[in-house]
């Protein structure tokens, strides 16, 4: 193995675990790429190179020792977003509110990372709070797309997807609650899952809309994915929200997806998932990706889910309104930052200005909306109308997965935009979630798949494949065999044709 | 549907305590309007006999067993604390200064 950083995630895990590499040498390969690299994509808001190595030692000691690998991916690393808990880094969630803030705990999913052995490089950079599409949103500096700096790498979960693509890592960590985790691996050419709701702990996950966030798995090809949904997926008696419930034989789905027979397969192509307002080389990417889907021996048909057009409006009632609820606990008393306290001025006063100081412009905006969503006088209207209009889209998905085994579109309505395009229209922005967002609102599992690149850019495109609750491991086979046959028909995976980093670097 | 003025949005951002500028208000009262007018498309549709939904998981009441377990040591709890003295949280006065000479009585809901 020549470069280790180009390698996936399970081809590492081999070689450490057969002992032809160690987990600190490819660590270190890592921790190299990105001081090479991360000045110009800064995918990163920390790096814990010491944390990093230690954890790779152990891994080594344990294996030199003769121990099992504690897990498939012992010994490789990770890049974890800066919006969970570690008792050993900062978590700032992008915000100057909690900028330098050490949590006395660990969230569930990095105490499931550090016991399977998976080595966490750092935080990636992040929309605050969650609150994006481009990453821009972030207090500390937004982060560029490695295929174009001048683009944006998607959002919220922008460092993570931007540290696979840049290489810096071969698995990261993402929060999905609109689609922050689909939506940036669309644009980067990266592999990105949202589990069904409930299906990885939200325990230490800071919340921004509770009813929608989930945590999921990030990488550059879907065994990854599956293989790093098995380690952080599973009931969390910690989270009453968890699902007690066996995790989806995803890494078995995948696998099986590799032979790429897709025969008896049902493929619905959702009917309001495209049309106008769409990027005319993402529908063509689209088209062809479900032409190759039927090569595979897939049944496709087109199905209509009327109420999905409603599904962004319900959205952004529903997530501010939550989140006006959940961002109250940032109040200047017990964590976080405080100004103004002068002796003279009440706790009141102190919340207002800290508060103002604290938050940017994207979440002010949220939290005013939700709060406006959630007054007496027009609750019914908007939040009580946005819940019904949530049931009739989890009805729409039912009737469909009658007839379908999964549901495709493309995952975002173009490719990645460029850094400061949509800044100040905050509509335009919203526009980006529109495809993933029915997957969020009815709990569903909904992963992105790279799908080639658009014609007019150049740029990626991501296909998004929906499966019914609790049936994850449906779209990794789908996703599977769809990317072996992507990649013995261009002769190479799609994440090479990114550019030399070093070379663009300034 | 919305028209939502500068007064609103200053009245929102008060109950929702963001000290904001009036530059901002300016700001705000338009990109607000135009997500409300916006969103207010839920409307269109016909849902009265449609029961909402508040959650992806139908769930009920979670119990678990009631046995003690650690939680955060006080020197956990407090290490964010942006200040603290003699083992509490430090905050600014709670009460207005005629609050004070009055004694505890609750403030009339605005």
């Amino acid at each position: 193995m020549t470069d280790l950083t180009r390698r996936t995630a399970a081809e590492l895990a081999a070689a450490i675990h057969s002992r032809a590499t160690t987990a600190v040498e490819v660590t270190r390969a890592h921790l190299d790429r990105i001081a090479a690299v991360d000045g110009a994509v800064h995918a990163f808001l920390h790096i814990d190179a010491d944390g990093a190595l230690a954890a790779a030692a152990a891994v080594d000691e344990a294996l030199d020792a003769g121990r099992a690998p504690a897990s498939p991916l012992a010994g490789v690393p990770l890049a974890l977003k800066d919006v969970f808990t570690t008792a050993d880094m900062p978590t700032t969630c992008g915000s100057r509110i909690l900028e330098g803030w050490r949590p006395p705990y660990d969230a569930t999913v990095v105490r499931r990372l550090r016991d399977a052995g998976v080595v966490i490089l750092g935080k990636t950079n992040m929309d605050e709070f969650a609150m994006g599409s481009s990453t821009e949103n972030s207090a500390y500096g937004p982060t560029r797309n490695p295929w174009d700096l001048d683009r944006i790498p998607g959002g919220s979960g922008g460092g993570s997807s931007a540290s696979l693509a840049a290489f810096e890592a071969p698995l990261a960590i993402g929060t999905d609650t609109g689609g922050s985790i689909r939506q940036p691996g669309s644009v980067t050419g990266t592999v990105g899952v949202k589990p069904t709701y409930g299906g990885v702990s939200r325990y230490g996950l800071v919340a921004f809309s509770s009813s929608l966030d989930q945590g999921g798995p990030c990488a550059r090809t879907v065994l990854d994915a599956a293989l790093l949904h098995e380690v952080i997926g599973g009931h969390d008696p910690l989270d009453s929200t968890s699902v007690d419930a066996p995790v989806p034989p995803v890494v078995a789905a995948a696998r099986a997806g590799v032979a790429g027979d897709l025969s008896g397969v049902r493929v619905g192509v959702v009917t309001e998932l495209s049309g106008e307002g769409y990027q005319p080389g993402v529908l063509r990417a689209f088209a062809a990706a479900v032409d190759r889907l039927r090569a595979l021996g897939a049944e496709v048909v087109e199905v209509s889910c009327p109420h999905f057009d409603y599904a962004l409006p319900a959205y952004y009632l529903i997530a501010p309104s939550e989140c006006s609820s959940n961002l109250a606990r940032f109040d200047a008393m017990r964590y976080g930052l405080r100004v103004g306290d002068d002796a003279t001025r009440s706790a009141e006063e102190v919340m207002a200005l800290t508060r103002e100081a604290g938050f940017g412009a994207e979440v002010k905006r949220r939290i005013m909306i939700g709060t406006y969503a959630l007054s007496s006088g027009y609750y019914d209207a908007y939040y009580g109308q946005a819940q019904k209009v949530r049931t009739l889209i989890t009805r729409d998905f039912d009737a469909a997965f009658g007839s379908v085994d999964v549901l495709v579109s493309p995952t975002t309505p173009t490719t990645a935009f460029r850094i400061g395009e949509r800044a100040d229209d905050p509509m335009a922005m919203y526009l980006a979630d529109l495809c993933t967002i029915p997957s969020n609102l009815a709990g569903n599992a909904a992963l992105s798949v790279p799908c080639g690149v658009s014609d007019e850019d150049g740029l990626p495109v991501g296909l998004q494949v929906m499966s019914p609750t609790l049936a994850d491991d449906r779209g990794y086979r789908v996703a599977a065999a769809y990317e072996a046959a992507r990649d013995a028909a261009a002769g190479d995976t799609l994440i090479s044709a990114v550019p030399q980093l070093e070379v663009a670097a300034r | 549907m919305p028209t939502i003025s500068r007064t609103e949005v200053a009245h929102l951002a008060r109950l929702a305590r963001l000290a904001v500028t009036d530059e901002e208000l300016d700001v705000f009262a338009g990109q607000l309007d135009v997500i409300l007018t916006s969103v207010a498309r839920v409307g269109e549709v016909a849902a009265d006999d449609i029961p909402p939904t508040s959650h992806a998981v139908p769930l009920t009441n979670v119990f678990r067993e009631d046995v003690v377990r650690p939680g955060l040591s006080q020197q956990q709890a407090l290490s964010g604390a942006p200040r603290a003295e003699d083992g509490r949280f430090r905050v600014p006065r709670i009460l207005e200064a005629e609050d004070r000479l009055a004694g505890p009585t609750m403030e009339a809901e605005q």
